[in-house]
Order: structure tokens, then C-alpha cells, then sequence
């Protein structure tokens, strides 16, 4: 029983993560229809940028909380990040809106491949590990129950707090309407007045700023970054963000937490060298079942 | 100096939406205003990445190393380029911008290089002084000056650019999809078939294994890869993200009965291992195609797309992980291919192929040449069956179904099978690459099969034009020798200093490059549809007419 | 043209509808239709917008499963207790109705689309015209001869050039010659169908659903969109299929004056609802029909509604 509660918390750490990566994919797929497969090496910048930010902080200029650091490490990241994610946004994709379906695609692909091999080169292959950030954890019950680090509770907090903040902008801002609009029509939207680019762009500052909390967060969680560190976890997050219906906000955190949790409990019980294969297995199964996703509206053909 | 407003709607819409308006007039401080942006933004954009670089101390313990002058650098830069924003019309003119760009970045290296012995300006870093930001800044100005006088000469020359640029793919396509298409393609395949022994004669025995190995199998690989993609991709029009799969698949398939499944039941057939496990790889590829295929096809668009990426994925962890079998990341030695039944080497002093015909050296050569005559045989065999199918009823129900899959159902047309034939097919000819290309390595391991292989395959299918087999070779012959190429950059230490790694660069051109091919041309090199039928005279369909599929 | 034996006879009914009904969630879009389309017949289904024809249609054509009710389509003599005995046998056809010289029926409720236009003969064209757009005029009418090809061609035997499948093509050709001779395009016939105008891409569009040779043909609101020259064209055009070919053609159009004038029945739906059914001269008089087009006097039911954005 305790391990199985312990499962499910990490279940809940690594499906946080996955899921504020995967609200950066839908978002995008709700407003423009496209996959944004950088995506996920946005995340490794922004675990770059969080990481080197905190050693600039403690190592150079001496901040002694850790709580004050990871809070100015968390807007610098969510700031710079977004100002990443804005720059691609326009260099790669913007020039081709409204052209053929896949080549936004490929530009994303290339953009991901053109992304890596920036941070190799100016970061370097190696991974990059530092001791713990967050020590410590919270024992439950008596001696041998159940230890949760407070580096978990942190991050599902953290998590769930941004949600909220974030699902406020998004349902009750005029921002959040425009976003909702473009979502439903696009061509319509700009007819009424809404700037078009600009809403799209914010998108992509949002879907950067969430990435670049779990990057944060990431880094809480495993005290090391890596160049090939955005694939996986992008790829796990686009397969939340299906798994939850793509284009559904809750959907992707639904999602994120199914994959979360399949991963630790089947990593925990089964047999930890397929725990991608079953995350995989489950998509390619609910996506068999239920096309559109746990969250997705089903799409009716229109004849 | 101003920028004419109905010559910016004039030039060919490489943007597809909004354009920019330029009736305000261009001042110097407009200018230096949009400057100041570039340079704040660059500062944004490297401030924590490029400034400061993670790095181990002598203990292990992780700290920031600075690197200041890089990050001064990289903002001068970005002033210089944004003094000419919209001066020159970066959207409207960006060939000649990038040409530009990478002209003057050059000679900064070149007179970095030249003034001091730098080395990298990568490896530039504080501690070197600051005499050499002070010499980057000079440079910089010497550039500006040399970008300004150059922008003006391809100001002046601005609408012949303009009109010449984009224009050309085209009459290139016309041309080779014209009346010419018939000697174009006999001059190819003789240039082909010539080509190994011409690099013999050129380059001698050391150049040729290059030249024939690295080049010639390398992109003809990719040719057959991309042309079995397109089948799926290109004329069917389904998004398929795990190609890999069915290539992994064939180089398993190779592998694992050439080593247990031969020597264990008829252990004479050893060296005919290839030519048995050629046609059971395909035909095991094309089953895991139909398998793998029939549970998603009714799935649309990115959501196949997901799923396809899940497969690679699935089939790869388990090729990794199934370590009883596969034997992992340790991989599989293979036996290499031979001169049908004849080797080119043998351990067991079996008669070799040049001890048969007489010819002596090393046998690495024969073994290059022979390897490419047969994956040129395969590519061509991919291109000939692309050609017929496309003429027979499921070919155009392909394509159909890339246009309108609704119209074809309201036709008659089982859908189901005709993606089910087409993703079949398709993972056939990749089975088929896959057991050569077992062959040809000698080892396989799973790092082979990755991700990053489907998208290349993908990108080639849409770099060179969906359902267009000379685009598709085109851009494998450009990428895939591309990036070969710049392997080849090792020159560039005499220049940049012994410290300069040309190959760290090589995927980063290849991601720069296919956004760049992106945006200069969506629907690749050669969008033009050749109509599979005609009643009086065989019109190419214009590629903004041709739709891209929603499976 | 090769015809399917046995033809169900002229005036005989063709296709029984019979109680469909069809739900989107809480929404119901038709509510216990029942009518029968007779063979050589033009029907016409007309009704205000929104009244759930479009849906009937892709209920028939197999793209929408209706919620319940029966849809059977007569091949040879009309036989109620054959209909009884396939409903009730499970099957989605009487046994044998897909060989040629077999009667029998189609139950469409319960096939797939695409089993419906290669099996029952039923064709159709869209309200927005839904052409292969990239491929050529020539292609997009061979495209819809795939069974016949494919049945020559086999999946693979016609790789190797086989002589069959050789001669079928150029039959396909010939065919798809004669339609566009008929329609005005040869002249256009290895042009992209997406460079077409509007109006040849709504004839071509028809004449795409004749090449699968139909016995039934639903058209979507052939003439939104048309001006009043291509209209007429496209009157004689319908008059000339039947004619010629025999086909019934189930019609659903907005254009008065092309219901009334080529007609021989029409259906009128309201909300999902038949309110009246049979000639065109009972439903220009039928007070209900009147009333459902809000009540203008019943010449004024001719005025021709415009624009090709009206949904059915």
C-alpha cells in the first residue's frame, strides 16, 4: 500500500511536469492547428536557463534562500523563455501560416533538430548535474510509512497553482477570449477585430512560460539537464496532450497525469525498461477506442 | 533610400499572410530604433544560454563559466542586422539577406582569424581580454560598411532578384517535367550507373570507397526511403511520423535470420543470406505496415500522425530493451552481403569475388560498388512501382484520397484498403532499405532507428514536393549529400584554428536549412502534380491546386 | 452503357424510406420520414433551410447512420416480403442482390458508405462541391470508375502491363470522353479540376457520381451558386441523364424553378418533419408547404433563393 501511494505521487510529480509542457502543444494546436514539435526542446532551453539562473544566483551572487532564488529563477525563465518561444514563432512559423498543412511541420522539425544543436554547441553535450535543490520530505504515519520529499510536494503545488492562474487568464481575461475565438475561427476572429498575430504570439509566450516551469520543475525534481532531454519529455507531453483530447486545456493536464501515473505505476510494478512502451500503448489504444481523445470533442464529419 | 510599398505586394508572397506596411517613411532614426530592438532582443534571446555556459570545475561541481564577449558579439550583430531591417526588406529579399549575412559573418571570422589567432569565436570568453572586443567591434564596422555597399549593388539589382529567385524551381521544374523528361531521365540513370567508376578512375581506390560509400549508397538509401515514404505520404497523403518502424523492422528482419535463423537450420545458404532475407524483410515490413496500419487508419491527420510516432517509438524501446533477441544497444553484427553467394572477403578462405574474377586490391571497393548497384537496383525498382501504381486504379485512388477521401467514399472506393495497400507498400520498400541497409553497415543497433530518421525521410518527402519522385531524389541528393558534405569541413581548422569542430555544425545547417527550404518553398522543390492519364496533351497540375491529404 | 439487369422498371418504387429517424445528441434532425422514390423518376426533397434534406441524403448515401428506420433500395421488382425476410435474415442485402442477374435488396441503413455507391448504385454529389481539385478533369471521371478498373487491373496483376487492364482503361477513357462531350468540357478534360469554373465543376461533379453508374443519383443543390444560363444548362443536362440513361435522380434544390420544371415528385420537409408529399402542381397548392415558406402567396415560392452558402 505505501508503495503504491508512493507510485501515485510520483505518478503526480512526472505527470505535472507533462502536463504544463503539454498545455504549450495544445494551445498552439487549438490556435493554429499546427504540432509544434520544438516544443519540447523549448522545455531543455527553459531547464538550461533555470538551472544556469539558480547557479548564477546562489554561486555569484549569494542569495542563501533557496525559496527566494527558485522564485526569481522561475519569472526570469518564464520571461526569457517566452521571448524564445515568440522569436521562433516568428521566424518559423509565421511566414508559413495559412500555407500547406505539413510544411509548418517540418519547419518545427527543423526548428527542433536547429535547437539542439544550438545548445550543443554553445552548451556543450555533457550532461549537467548539481546536487539536490529541494532536500528534505515529509514523512506520513509512523516510522517506514509513507516519505514524500518536499521537492514532489513543491512541484505539484506549484503546478497546480499556474493552472489555475492560468485557466483565470485564459476563461476570464478579454486575452483568454481573443485566444478562444481565434481557437473557434481564426479568419472570423480578425474580421471582428482581433489581432490575429499578436494573440498567436501570446500563445506561444504562454505555452513557453508553462514549459519553462516544468523546466524548472525538472530540474527540481532530477538536479540535471541534458541537450537530448527535450525529446522524451516532449514527446510525452504531445502524447498527453492527445491522450487528453488535443485542444482541451484540462484535457492536457488529464493527460499529463495519465501518462504520469501509467509510467510510475507500470515503471513501479511491471517492469521499469517499458514504461515508455506502455505510456505509447496506451495512446495508441485510446486514440483506437476514442479517436478524439479522453476530453476531445468528437469530431463530426461534415459531408 | 526607400522602401516602395507596391514593390513589397509585388514580390511573391513568401509570408502567406499579413505583409508589411511601409508607407512610413524609413528615417535613420526609425532605424536605429529598430536596431536597438534587434540588440535588446539578442540579449534577451542569449543572456542566460550564450553568456553563460554550464561547465564542470576541477572538482566536478557545476559552475557558471562567463562568456560576455560572446554575448557583446551576438548583440552587435543584431544591431547591425537590425539597422537594415526593413532597409532591404529582410521578408521580401531574405536569399539575398542570408547570402548576405553569411558573407559578412565570414569575414568577420576570416579577419578574426587573420588579426589575432583567435580561433572559434565560440571559444571566446572573458578571461582572453578585452582587446578582443574591441577588435570585434572594429570588424564589425569594417562588415557594416562592406553589408551596406553590398546591400546597395542588390538594392539596385532588388527586382531582378526578386523575379529571378522563386521563379527558378520552377522552370527547372517545367524543364524536367517537360518533353525533356525522357532524356533527362536516361542521362540521369547513365550518370548513375557511370558514376562508381567514374570516382575510380578520379579519385583512385581510397576516394572511391568515399565518394561511392558515403555519398552514392548514402543518398540513394535516402532516395529509396523517401521514395517508399511517398507512397504513404505523398500520393495517399497519410501522415505517417514512424516510417522508421518498417525500416527497423527490415534490418531486424536481416539480421536476426541471417544470424540464428540460417546458420541454425541450413547453414550453406549462409552466403546467400541477403538474397533470401531481402524479400522476407519487405514482406515482414509490409505486414507490420498492415498490422500496425489497420487499427489507426481510421484516424485523421495529426492524431495519425501521433500514433504512427508511437509505433517508431514502441518498436524501437522494444528493439532496445528486448535485449534477449535483439541483444539491445549492443546491437547485431551481420553478415555482409555478397556477389550472390560469391564474398568479397572471407576469413575462411572461401574463394573471394576477386580471387574468382581475377581482380586484386582491397575488397572493400568491389564490395562499395556492388553495394551501390544494388541499392541503386532497389531505388530504381521503388521508382518503377511507384510509376506503374500511380497509372493503376489503387495509385489513383491514392491520390484521390489525398484530394477528397469523402469524394472518393461517395465513389465507391474502400477506403480502408486503399490506405491499408498504400501503408503496406510503403513499409515494404522501407523493409526492403532496412535489410540493405543491415547489409551494407556489417551492425545494427537501435540508435540507428531513431526519431530524428523519420523526420528526415519526412522532410525529404516534403522538401522535395509531395508525390514527385525527382523532387524527392533532388532533395535527398541536396540534404542528405549536403550534411555529408559538411563532413568534409575539416579544412576549416586551417582557418578557424585547431579548436574549431565543423561538425558540431553540421545538424544545426541541416535544422536552419529545412526551415529556410520551408519558407522559401511550402510545397517543396518540385509542387507540380504530372497527371497519371490525359486525353490530348499531358498538362502538369499546378501545386496550389493539389491538396495535401487530412489522414 | 452497361446497364445493371435487372433494371427495376420504370414507375416501380426504388427506393423506401421508411420511418427514419436521426439524432445529434438532444438535437433530432429528422423525425419519422417515410417516402419512396420510384425508379426513373426525378424526386425532389425541398424545405426551408435548416430542415434536415442534406441529412436525409447523407443517411442514404451511408456518411450518416441514421438513429432508426429503414432505407431499401429495390434492385428488379419491388417484393415487401423479400425487404421483411433480408431485415429480418441480418444481413445488408438480400442473398445474391450484388451478383448482375440477381433481384433483390440493399438495406442502405446498414452499409457503409462506400458499399452503398459500389454495391446498391447509389451516387451523389456535395452542396459544396467536393472534386479531386489537384487532379485533372479526366482523372477525377476515371478516379470514379475505380470497381470496374480495379476489378480488371486485380490489386497487383496490372503492374506488369497487362493487356486487360489495358483495354479497361481505354474503355474508362471513352466513357469518361462521352461525358465530358456532353458537358461541354472535353476541351478542358487534362486541366486540374480545381481550375475549373464554378459551374463546370458542378457539372463535372455530376457527371463524376454518372461514371460509377448509378441507379439512383442524389444531387445536393445542384444549381446554388449557378446563374440563370448555367441553370438552364444544367436543367437539360438532368433531363438528358434520365433519358438517356434511365437513372432516377433524387434531387434536393432551393431553386424553384428547376424543382418545378423537371420534377415528377416532390417531398417537402419541415423541421425534420414531412408535411407534404407528391406532385409538384399538389405541393405548390398544399396550404402547408405555403405556410412553411412563411407564409408568401405560392407564386412567390418560386423566387429563386440565392447564394451558395444555403444549408438544406
Amino acid at each position: 500500500m505505501e508503495y503504491f501511494i508512493q507510485q501515485t505521487v510520483n505518478g503526480i510529480t512526472l505527470g505535472s511536469i507533462y502536463g504544463l509542457i503539454a498545455i504549450g502543444y495544445t494551445m498552439v494546436y487549438g490556435i493554429i492547428g499546427m504540432v509544434n514539435f520544438a516544443h519540447g526542446d523549448v522545455f531543455m532551453m527553459s531547464s538550461f536557463i533555470a538551472l544556469i539562473f539558480y547557479l548564477v544566483l546562489t554561486q555569484i551572487l549569494g542569495i542563501t534562500s533557496v525559496a527566494l532564488a527558485l522564485l526569481i529563477v522561475l519569472i526570469l525563465g518564464m520571461l526569457l523563455t517566452g521571448l524564445w518561444n515568440w522569436m521562433i514563432e516568428r521566424i518559423a512559423y509565421r511566414p508559413l501560416r495559412g500555407s500547406f498543412r505539413l510544411a509548418p511541420l517540418i519547419s518545427a522539425i527543423g526548428m527542433s533538430i536547429f535547437l539542439v544543436n544550438l545548445m550543443q554547441v554553445i552548451q556543450g553535450p555533457n550532461n549537467k548535474s548539481v546536487a539536490p535543490l529541494v532536500t528534505g520530505f515529509l514523512t506520513l504515519g509512523t516510522a517506514g510509512g509513507i516519505v514524500i520529499p518536499y521537492k514532489q510536494i513543491l512541484i505539484v503545488a506549484v503546478t497546480g497553482g499556474l493552472l489555475a492562474l492560468f485557466w483565470y487568464l485564459v476563461q476570464r481575461t478579454p486575452l483568454g477570449r481573443a485566444q478562444r475565438a481565434c481557437e473557434q475561427d481564426i479568419k472570423m476572429a480578425a474580421l471582428l477585430g482581433i489581432d490575429v498575430d499578436r494573440t498567436i504570439s501570446i500563445t506561444f509566450i504562454m505555452g513557453a512560460a508553462l514549459a519553462a516551469v516544468a523546466g524548472l520543475l525538472y530540474v527540481i525534481q532530477y538536479g540535471s539537464v541534458n541537450i537530448s532531454d527535450g525529446f522524451v519529455p516532449g514527446v510525452k507531453a504531445f502524447t498527453a496532450a492527445v491522450l487528453g483530447g488535443i485542444g482541451s486545456l484540462p484535457g492536457a493536464v488529464l493527460g499529463g497525469l495519465m501518462i504520469g501515473l501509467i509510467e510510475a505505476m507500470w515503471g513501479g510494478y511491471v517492469s521499469a525498461d517499458y514504461k515508455d512502451v506502455a505510456a505509447f500503448s496506451i495512446l495508441a489504444v485510446t486514440l483506437i477506442f476514442r479517436p478524439s481523445g479522453l476530453l476531445g470533442r468528437p469530431e463530426v464529419e461534415k459531408v | 533610400m526607400t522602401e516602395p510599398s507596391a514593390q513589397a505586394a509585388n514580390a511573391p508572397s513568401l509570408t502567406g499572410t499579413s505583409a508589411y506596411n511601409h508607407s512610413e517613411p524609413i528615417t535613420f532614426i526609425r532605424q536605429l530604433r529598430y536596431a536597438g530592438v534587434a540588440m535588446l532582443l539578442a540579449f534577451g534571446l542569449s543572456m542566460p544560454l550564450l553568456a553563460l555556459k554550464l561547465s564542470q570545475d576541477i572538482s566536478n561541481h557545476l559552475i557558471v563559466e562567463q562568456r560576455f564577449l560572446l554575448l557583446a558579439s551576438a548583440m552587435l550583430i543584431a544591431f547591425a542586422c537590425g539597422l537594415r531591417w526593413r532597409l532591404f526588406g529582410l521578408r521580401s529579399q531574405w536569399p539575398a539577406e542570408a547570402l548576405y549575412l553569411v558573407l559578412s559573418a565570414l569575414l568577420l571570422f576570416f579577419l578574426i582569424r587573420a588579426f589575432h589567432g583567435l580561433g572559434s569565436l565560440f571559444e571566446a570568453t572573458l578571461d582572453k581580454g578585452g582587446s578582443e572586443f574591441l577588435i570585434a567591434l572594429g570588424l564589425l564596422a569594417c562588415g557594416t560598411a562592406l553589408q551596406s555597399a553590398l546591400a546597395y549593388a542588390l538594392h539596385v539589382e532588388r527586382d531582378r532578384w526578386a523575379a529571378a529567385l522563386p521563379a527558378m524551381p520552377e522552370g527547372l521544374a517545367a524543364r524536367f517535367g517537360g518533353h525533356c523528361a525522357k532524356h533527362a531521365n536516361t542521362g540521369a540513370l547513365v550518370a548513375l550507373v557511370a558514376f562508381p567508376f567514374l570516382m575510380l578512375a578520379l579519385t583512385g581506390t581510397a576516394g572511391a570507397i568515399k565518394w561511392v560509400d558515403n555519398f552514392g549508397v548514402q543518398i540513394l538509401i535516402y532516395i529509396m526511403l523517401g521514395w517508399g515514404l511517398n507512397i504513404v505520404v505523398g500520393l495517399a497523403g497519410l501522415l505517417d511520423l514512424g516510417y522508421v518502424a518498417f525500416y527497423a523492422v527490415g534490418a531486424y528482419a536481416y539480421a536476426l535470420i541471417a544470424t540464428q535463423v540460417i546458420p541454425a537450420t541450413f547453414p550453406a545458404l549462409g552466403v546467400w543470406a541477403f538474397w533470401i532475407c531481402l524479400p522476407i524483410a519487405g514482406l515482414l515490413a509490409a505486414l507490420w505496415g498492415v498490422i500496425l496500419g489497420f487499427p489507426v487508419l481510421r484516424l485523421k491527420g495529426d492524431y495519425l500522425a501521433i500514433v504512427t510516432l508511437a509505433f517508431g517509438e514502441i518498436i524501437r524501446l522494444v528493439l532496445v530493451n528486448w535485449t534477449e533477441v535483439t541483444k539491445g544497444d549492443t546491437g547485431i553484427q551481420t553478415p555482409r552481403i555478397t556477389f550472390f553467394g560469391l564474398p568479397f572477403a572471407s576469413a575462411t578462405g572461401d574463394r573471394t569475388f576477386g580471387e574468382v574474377f581475377g581482380l586484386s586490391g582491397s575488397p572493400t571497393i568491389y564490395r562499395s560498388i556492388f553495394l551501390y548497384f544494388v541499392i541503386l537496383a532497389l531505388a530504381l525498382l521503388t521508382a518503377y512501382t511507384t510509376n506503374r501504381l500511380r497509372r493503376l486504379p489503387v495509385g489513383r485512388a491514392w491520390e484521390a484520397l489525398r484530394e477528397d477521401e469523402i469524394a472518393c467514399r461517395s465513389l465507391g472506393i474502400d477506403t480502408t484498403s486503399t490506405k491499408l495497400t498504400a501503408f503496406a507498400i510503403g513499409a515494404g520498400f522501407g523493409g526492403f532499405a532496412g535489410a540493405f541497409f543491415a547489409a551494407r553497415q556489417g551492425f545494427i543497433n537501435p540508435k540507428s532507428f531513431e526519431f530524428i530518421e523519420s523526420a528526415t525521410i519526412l522532410a525529404l518527402v516534403v522538401l522535395g514536393g509531395m508525390g514527385s519522385l525527382l523532387g524527392v531524389a533532388l532533395s535527398a541528393f541536396a540534404v542528405i549529400g549536403g550534411t555529408e558534405l559538411l563532413r568534409e569541413l575539416d579544412w576549416l581548422k586551417s582557418i578557424f584554428g585547431p579548436t574549431f569542430d565543423p561538425a558540431q555544425y553540421r545538424m544545426l545547417i541541416f535544422g536552419a536549412a529545412m526551415i529556410a527550404m520551408m519558407i522559401w518553398k511550402p510545397r517543396g522543390l518540385i509542387s507540380e502534380r504530372e497527371p497519371s492519364i490525359f486525353l490530348k496533351e499531358r498538362k502538369a497540375v499546378s501545386g496550389t491546386l493539389v491538396k495535401e491529404g487530412h489522414g | 452503357m452497361m446497364f445493371r439487369v435487372p433494371k427495376t422498371p420504370p414507375g416501380a418504387p426504388l427506393l423506401i424510406v421508411e420511418h427514419m429517424t436521426m439524432r445529434f445528441g438532444g438535437l433530432i434532425a429528422i423525425n419519422d420520414l417515410s417516402f419512396t422514390a420510384k425508379a426513373g423518376e426525378i424526386t425532389a426533397l425541398i424545405g426551408p433551410n435548416g430542415a434536415g434534406k442534406t441529412t436525409v441524403f447523407n443517411c442514404i448515401t451511408g456518411f450518416y447512420k441514421p438513429t432508426s428506420g429503414r432505407m431499401a433500395l429495390i434492385k428488379g421488382t419491388h417484393d415487401p416480403a423479400q425487404i421483411v425476410a433480408t431485415t429480418r435474415l441480418g444481413g445488408r442485402w438480400s442473398p445474391g442482390a450484388t451478383q448482375p442477374q440477381t433481384p433483390g435488396v440493399f438495406l442502405l441503413e446498414r452499409m457503409p458508405d462506400y458499399e452503398i455507391a459500389a454495391k446498391a448504385r447509389v451516387a451523389r454529389t456535395f452542396q459544396n462541391i467536393r472534386l479531386f481539385p489537384g487532379m485533372t478533369v479526366l482523372e477525377n471521371l476515371v478516379v470514379a470508375q475505380h470497381n470496374q478498373l480495379m476489378q480488371a487491373a486485380g490489386w497487383f496483376t496490372g503492374l506488369f502491363g497487362a493487356a486487360s487492364y489495358k483495354a479497361a482503361e481505354r474503355q474508362a477513357v471513352e466513357k469518361a470522353a462521352t461525358w465530358l462531350d456532353k458537358i461541354g468540357l472535353t476541351a478542358r478534360a487534362d486541366d486540374a479540376a480545381g481550375a475549373l469554373p464554378y459551374g463546370a465543376q458542378r457539372r463535372l461533379e455530376i457527371v463524376r457520381a454518372m461514371c460509377t453508374e448509378p441507379v439512383l443519383l442524389c444531387l445536393d443543390e445542384p444549381a446554388a451558386g449557378l446563374n440563370p444560363r448555367e441553370s438552364a444548362e444544367l436543367n437539360a443536362l438532368l433531363r438528358a441523364i434520365r433519358q438517356d440513361s434511365g437513372v432516377s435522380i433524387l434531387l434536393i434544390e432551393h431553386d424553384m424553378s428547376v424543382v418545378m420544371e423537371i420534377s415528377d415528385h416532390v417531398v417537402v420537409l419541415e423541421y425534420g418533419t414531412k408535411i407534404s408529399d407528391g406532385t409538384p402542381e399538389h405541393v405548390r397548392n398544399d396550404p402547408k408547404v405555403i405556410a412553411a415558406y412563411l407564409g408568401v402567396e405560392d407564386e412567390e415560392v418560386g423566387i429563386r433563393d440565392q447564394g451558395p452558402g444555403i444549408r438544406g
